[in-house]
């Protein structure tokens, strides 16, 4: 399963930038798409904040992970760069991990 | 090599080189994920768009189908579409070139491209093709090292990693947060992801989550 979604993940990515790169720019000029596509990301990108900092699963658990998502949300506050954001979470929610 | 092609190089290098950092992240949640340090290799190169990388083993990782992985990765990778709209009549390039700009072509390359405006269409061709393979190079070398490390290290849980990898989620959503519009849709789409988790198969919840992205681009506001 892991080898599928690698390859088949791979071969849709490049086709989908490699038609931006051939198709006539009308095509995808329509503008509630566009609107659509430029909030897309911000919406998978929040749900996977939640199905990996607070999902086991198909349940709401809170553990030793949000107490590393509150780190970085306090590291991402503070303007830290991305480095510090993803250590400072690693380190809190290792902390908890193991005082438990 | 005249003053706006050094200023054009220097934006090109400081960007690769901070996303590669991004790129031993990746390498750590891929492995935490299961993928191997091969796989997690193949998928920086091959996939190469970070988000849509991170999506997939992040799917994975919480136990969702390989088509869920797929799809979710897919969703967040057709912004590369429209990039590549843009960036085709600059860099007018036609056989195996074409291949090479499609795979390079993401947020960082498009980004600087566009950022060099000023400078002239040379600068921004520059500016592409060199934060392009800038990137490349950083975030391949970076993913080998993330996942070699990661999976030196053992049990993900004992180092963070399982708590660094929504880190990583939330440090790559942040920077697009600029307004309080794009604020309410990330909490939203938080908020929808935890009413809908125990409803949903494992992994569905991260692409249903499209709908609240159709929800609020729906009307222009």
């Amino acid at each position: 399963m892991l080898w599928v979604v690698l390859l088949a993940t791979s071969a849709t990515c490049f086709a989908i930038k490699f038609v931006g790169h051939s198709v006539p720019e009308r095509w995808l000029a329509n503008a509630r798409l566009q609107r659509i596509n430029t909030l897309i990301p911000i919406a998978l990108l929040s749900a996977l904040v939640i199905a990996e900092g607070l999902v086991t699963k198909t349940h709401i658990v809170l553990d030793h992970r949000l107490a590393g998502l509150a780190a970085a949300f306090a590291a991402l506050f503070a303007k830290a760069p991305f480095p510090v954001v993803v250590i400072a979470a690693a380190l809190t929610s290792a902390i908890v991990y193991h005082l438990h | 090599m005249t003053k706006a092609t050094s200023a054009t190089v220097r934006d090109a290098l400081s960007v690769a080189l901070t996303v590669g950092f991004y790129g031993v992240a990746f390498g750590a949640a891929s492995v935490a994920a299961g993928f191997s340090v091969l796989q997690s290799c193949l998928f920086s190169l091959l996939t190469f768009t970070g988000a849509s990388q991170f999506a997939a083993v992040g799917v994975v990782a919480s136990g969702g189908a390989g088509l869920s992985a797929i799809a979710a990765a897919a969703m967040l990778g057709t912004r590369n579409a429209l990039y590549g709209i843009q960036m085709a009549p600059l860099l007018n390039v036609r056989g195996l070139k074409r291949v090479a700009a499609a795979q390079i072509t993401i947020d960082e390359s498009t980004g600087v491209a566009l950022a060099q405006a000023p400078r002239g269409t040379d600068a921004m061709r520059h500016g592409f093709w060199l934060t392009g393979t800038g990137v490349f190079i950083f975030w391949n070398v970076f993913t080998f090292l993330g996942a070699f490390g990661a999976k030196s290290l053992g049990n993900p849980a004992s180092w963070g990693l399982d708590a660094a990898v929504p880190a990583a989620f939330l440090g790559l959503v942040w920077p697009r947060l600029a307004t309080p519009f794009l604020r309410v849709v990330a909490a939203s789409a938080m908020v929808f992801a935890v009413l809908v988790t125990p409803w949903l198969p494992a992994g569905l919840p991260i692409i249903a989550s499209a709908l609240v992205a159709v929800a609020f681009g729906w009307r222009e506001r």
